[in-house]
């Protein structure tokens, strides 16, 4: 899976840390990142909600 | 009369419905609005002074409106919904934040982010507990009975949004009240002497804050030192962003810790569950914040003409947002009126959508998960005081929540 973030677009809610923690978390000026070695979601089931959960819209997965 | 024959469509029905209303129970939508919650996507409403606007009630149109930069927040804008006659003098100010819209609400959100992160309310989470510790070991040295109102569930986020801003706490009863005034005040004209005073006040405390050499913790002394010093922010913006975290960052977890144990003391049921099984604690915060939805009404003004859901809302109209209906939208949520720990209850608007989405909702499930956490297992006896039709609770043209909570343990 690939996962691209829209860092202009990211309001920092945290929703995505929040309901994926082990794939995305937030950099130190609060936007969404994907945490090292899980760039490809790992798996998780649990990225789709992530994206979801985004106020945004500001993560497309392919 | 008109009968509805596409679910999805435009309503109409025979009047349009008052908005908003006052609860009947204070953890249900008001009964006023059962007519709007047969599966329409929005209706026409009618507000205090005779003016019609829209109303959202289905979540997937409310999910695509509120992500619209078509909408705008900007209260200065002709046609703003203002749904309680003490808001009319909000149209004459710029509002940070929640009054903005983008490009300049971007760029105070960014500012702000880095002191809400998911990770900044972990880091939080021995401080709060700390915080919700001292106020029942003060709760319980004084005894039963108690309002859990003054003696807990305002005191809590008021002395956590003190010590994150850096606002003296010493000074709480000083904003509490004109935060009451701001909000529920009788008159447009108290409402809005109210946020003259907090203002008069936060600006005061920022002017100090600038004459200091060496910069207090608070994120107030960071945006004087960092935004206002590099000229990225100025005082006016400083104050206003000031008004609105203070107001906002006490105000609504102070209305669901109240309104939160209210509920959970009426589901008896759903209570020992919890108590038998703390871990279900943060999916039993997210189910009271659906359920409860204390901010109803997110209010915007159409900047174009937006086709949704077999309906053209044009440009200069008005759109409100019942987020109480919204989140018992039966598409999304089964049995939505049941408070149910266990169902998939993420996706809720309880915070909102869109850019201004609450900015302080990490830290607001922080504050709420150890709150209720600590008031449960400190008090394994608790239970209300008076009958629970005794209670008042607050009027519907505003933040949802108890005005008192008498409690007994």
């Amino acid at each position: 899976m690939h996962i691209e973030i829209d860092k202009d677009v990211c309001i920092g809610a945290g929703q995505c840390a929040l309901a994926a923690p082990n794939v995305f978390t937030q950099d130190d000026d609060g936007y969404s990142t994907l945490l090292p070695g899980r760039e490809d979601g790992a798996g998780d089931p649990m990225v789709r909600e992530a994206a979801r959960a985004c106020p945004v819209g500001a993560i497309k997965l392919s | 009369m008109t009968e509805l024959t596409d679910p999805t469509g435009p309503a109409t029905p025979a009047a349009p419905v008052a908005f908003p209303q006052d609860r009947t129970c204070p953890y249900h939508p008001p009964t006023g609005y059962e007519p709007l919650r047969d599966g329409r996507a929005l209706s026409r409403v009618t507000l205090f002074d005779g003016r019609e606007v829209w109303l959202v009630t289905a979540h997937a149109t409310a999910r695509a409106l509120l992500a619209d930069p078509r909408l705008s927040s900007d209260r200065r804008r002709p046609g703003f919904p203002i749904p309680a006659e003490r808001f009319v003098g909000v149209r004459d100010r710029r509002v940070a934040l929640l009054g903005m819209d983008d490009p300049e609400h971007q760029r105070q959100r960014r500012m702000m982010i880095p002191s809400f992160t998911v990770k900044r309310a972990t880091e939080l989470r021995p401080w709060i507990q700390r915080t919700v510790d001292g106020l029942l070991d003060a709760m319980i040295a004084q005894g039963p009975p108690a309002d859990l109102v003054s003696a807990f569930a305002l005191p809590v986020p008021s002395m956590v949004i003190c010590g994150l801003l850096g606002v003296p706490y010493a000074d709480h009863e000083f904003f509490e009240e004109q935060s009451r005034r701001l909000l529920r005040g009788p008159r447009a004209a108290d409402s809005m002497e109210a946020r003259t005073r907090l203002e008069e006040y936060l600006g005061a405390l920022i002017d100090d804050k600038a004459k200091q050499a060496e910069p207090g913790d608070g994120i107030l002394d960071d945006l004087v030192h960092q935004q206002l010093r590099e000229g990225t922010l100025d005082r006016a913006e400083l104050v206003s962003l000031a008004v609105i975290m203070l107001v906002a960052g006490h105000e609504t977890t102070a209305n669901m810790i109240s309104l939160g144990t209210f509920t959970l003391l009426q589901h008896p049921d759903r209570l020992a569950e919890l108590r038998a099984d703390p871990a279900l604690l943060p999916a039993a915060v997210e189910e009271l914040m659906r359920m409860l939805s204390i901010a109803e009404g997110l209010a915007r003004v159409a900047l174009e003409d937006i086709e949704i859901a077999g309906t053209t809302i044009r440009a200069g109209e008005g759109v409100l947002f019942s987020t109480s209906v919204i989140n018992r939208d039966p598409a999304l949520y089964a049995a939505p009126d049941a408070l149910d720990f266990h169902r998939p209850v993420r996706h809720h608007v309880a915070f909102g959508f869109g850019i201004h989405q609450c900015l302080g909702q990490n830290l607001a499930r922080a504050e709420l998960e150890i709150a209720l956490e600590s008031l449960l297992a400190r008090l394994p006896g608790l239970r209300l005081a008076v009958p629970a039709e005794e209670i008042p609770f607050k009027r519907g043209d505003t933040i949802q929540g108890m005005l008192e909570l008498p409690v007994t343990w």
